[in-house]
């Protein structure tokens, strides 16, 4: 008994080890590719604050007296920031990074600004990008919702109808080749027309988008069953809508999160491009052009930050919709 | 008693971009009800086209078809019968007990009838405490008998087996060759079954259609001496060889003739 104790806690200490030793490296496998990353693209940026910002750092060593090359300010006028930068390194390094307005204003600065206008204003103040947020959250889910409801029954139509599949699609990927930057302003201007304004035009440019992906993965998911599925159903004598209702749409889940997850993505930049053009005074489309109005460039960074932490948060929410609904489904992908 | 399935002169000719392909040439076969019929013969032969067509999953170009009396399309909907693909092709978001459920969703079955008949379709194929289970959590061989008792939930006349065990192991394969004899037995349905395995041939049938290729068509019809009781060491009894060998004959007969 003095024998084996020792050396079953041995193995148990083993054990222990071995498991730790496992999360570690799978922890450092996730992470530290993550961090590497992020690193480098934050040296990358602090890097380029340098030469962006070098103009305006000679122009403040300058009026401060401190010696800058070269010395005549019509000679300084032609010169790229870079060939600035080359020639005072020292004055460029140190006024890079803290410059109000500042052309590209230095990640710490984009920051604060974002922590600024999510946690140090009330959610209720227009200054703050959680209410900025809301106004564009609000119109891309209601266009994604109209985007994915129209999508889905383009897709049903193509399906079932050779004509449909003959003169829908043509025209869906036409739409596409538009620009939406130059069809935003005319269906604002339409809808606004006929007494439609507020947030359904909004939603209505990003349903623009966001149909288009799923139309595309919907058409693919509901002719995946392959023959076998289609001839089994068949043998049952079943009706088109029973094949729909019980293989086909069943089938297509895999494709309709995939598509589902670019169309998140693009009903939000349709809600955003439908905030610049009406000079809308709320949503993160108009902190980007109010920010461009004024030369507030840690403004537009930090708006396109949520933007896209917001895009991130959808997408993410979608994954995690889709993982627990295929698991249910037993389709675990 | 008039055959359930009864093929006349039975022609199918697909068009391709190669020209025509006589997959059926002149197929004349009765089969009466509760008869086991295999059919064999190497790939391109006609074997499961012939399936196909009964099943009115084809439309034969020439020629007469029936089947209950009925055009195999009047056939597939009086839900006449039970089809068993050569994969299981269980719906993979449905338990067992639920692909069971489908035909019988299908056909509009009361909810106290599809219970009674899932219970009673697992029991008969082996599979009782697995209703609740997924397809991906069963073997191949679970997964097949899974199928088979899909075909029989709905209590058609007929069970189209194609290739049924093909993708299996040789001794799951033996097995439910053994179950698939004995639920025979106990349904007495009429069967058909597609197969490119002489020794299960001879083992299930109590008559063996040969078929060979380019253009499809019959070249025997064996009509089995084995007693309906076969334990599966009857494999090894003289007429069991001697039937294999005629088989093995016919097969071999109309690869030359191609």
């Amino acid at each position: 008994m003095t024998d084996t104790a020792p050396l079953a806690a041995q193995g148990a200490g083993i054990g222990r080890s071995g498991r730790v030793a496992l999360w570690a490296r799978g922890f450092s496998h996730a992470l530290l590719p993550v961090v590497t990353v992020v690193a480098a693209l934050l040296a990358i940026w602090y890097l380029a604050c340098i030469p962006m910002n070098a103009s305006n750092s000679v122009l403040q060593a300058a009026r401060a007296d401190v010696a800058v090359s070269p010395e005549s300010a019509s000679d300084r006028r032609g010169m790229s920031g870079l060939a600035l930068a080359v020639r005072n390194p020292g004055v460029a390094v140190a006024g890079a990074f803290d410059q109000d307005r500042a052309r590209l204003p230095a990640p710490h600065q984009v920051a604060a600004e974002l922590w600024a206008g999510t946690v140090g204003e009330p959610v209720t103040s227009n200054r703050s990008l959680i209410w900025h947020g809301w106004v564009t959250l609000s119109a891309t889910l209601l266009g994604f919702v109209f985007g994915t409801v129209l999508g889905i029954a383009l897709a049903v139509g193509i399906v079932h109808s050779r004509v449909m599949d003959m003169s829908v699609m043509p025209w869906a990927i036409v739409s596409q080749t538009v620009p939406i930057i130059a069809i935003a302003p005319m269906i604002i201007v339409v809808l606004y027309s006929v007494g439609i304004q507020g947030i359904v035009p909004k939603a209505i440019i990003s349903a623009y988008l966001s149909f288009f992906p799923v139309v595309v993965g919907m058409v693919k998911g509901l002719r995946s069953p392959n023959g076998m599925d289609l001839d089994l159903m068949a043998t049952y004598g079943a009706t088109k809508g029973q094949t729909f209702w019980k293989l086909r749409l069943p089938s297509s889940m895999p494709y309709l999160f995939a598509s589902l997850k670019i169309g998140i993505a693009a009903s939000l930049i349709g809600a955003i491009v439908g905030e610049l053009p009406t000079g809308a005074s709320a949503g993160l489309g108009a902190r980007l052009l109010a920010g461009s109005y004024y030369g507030q460039t840690e403004q537009i960074w930090a708006a396109l930050f949520a933007a896209a932490i917001l895009a991130a948060l959808c997408v993410g929410l979608l994954g995690v919709i889709e993982r627990a609904l295929l698991g249910r489904m037993g389709m675990t992908t | 008693m008039s055959p359930v399935i009864s093929a006349k002169s039975l022609n199918l000719t697909f068009q391709t971009n190669d020209g025509p392909v006589h997959a059926l040439k002149d197929v004349n076969l009765d089969v009466e009800k509760g008869e086991f019929v295999s059919f064999i013969g190497p790939s391109g032969c006609g074997k499961t086209t012939f399936l196909r067509c009964v099943a009115g999953l084809e439309a034969p170009t020439g020629g007469t078809l029936t089947v209950n009396g009925m055009t195999p399309d009047e056939a597939r909907r009086a839900r006449a019968y039970g089809y068993v693909f050569q994969a299981a092709g269980l719906y993979p978001w449905r338990t067992i007990g639920g692909n069971i459920r489908l035909p019988l969703e299908i056909m509009g079955y009361s909810e106290a009838e599809k219970r009674k008949r899932v219970t009673d379709t697992l029991a008969l194929v082996d599979l009782d405490g697995f209703e609740k289970k997924y397809p991906w959590q069963l073997s191949g061989g679970m997964q097949q008998r899974a199928s088979i008792a899909r075909a029989l939930s709905f209590d058609a006349e007929i069970l189209l087996m194609d290739e049924p065990f093909g993708a299996l192991d040789e001794i799951v394969r033996d097995r439910l060759n053994e179950e698939l004899l004995s639920l025979w037995a106990r349904t007495e349905k009429t069967m058909l079954f597609v197969t490119h395995s002489i020794p299960e041939a001879v083992y299930l049938s109590t008559k063996i259609v040969v078929m060979s290729p380019r253009p499809g068509r019959i070249s025997d019809v064996i009509d089995s001496p084995l007693p309906k009781e076969r334990p599966l060491d009857i494999r090894d009894s003289r007429e069991f060889i001697e039937i294999a060998h005629r088989v093995r004959d016919g097969l071999r007969a109309g690869m030359e003739a191609a």
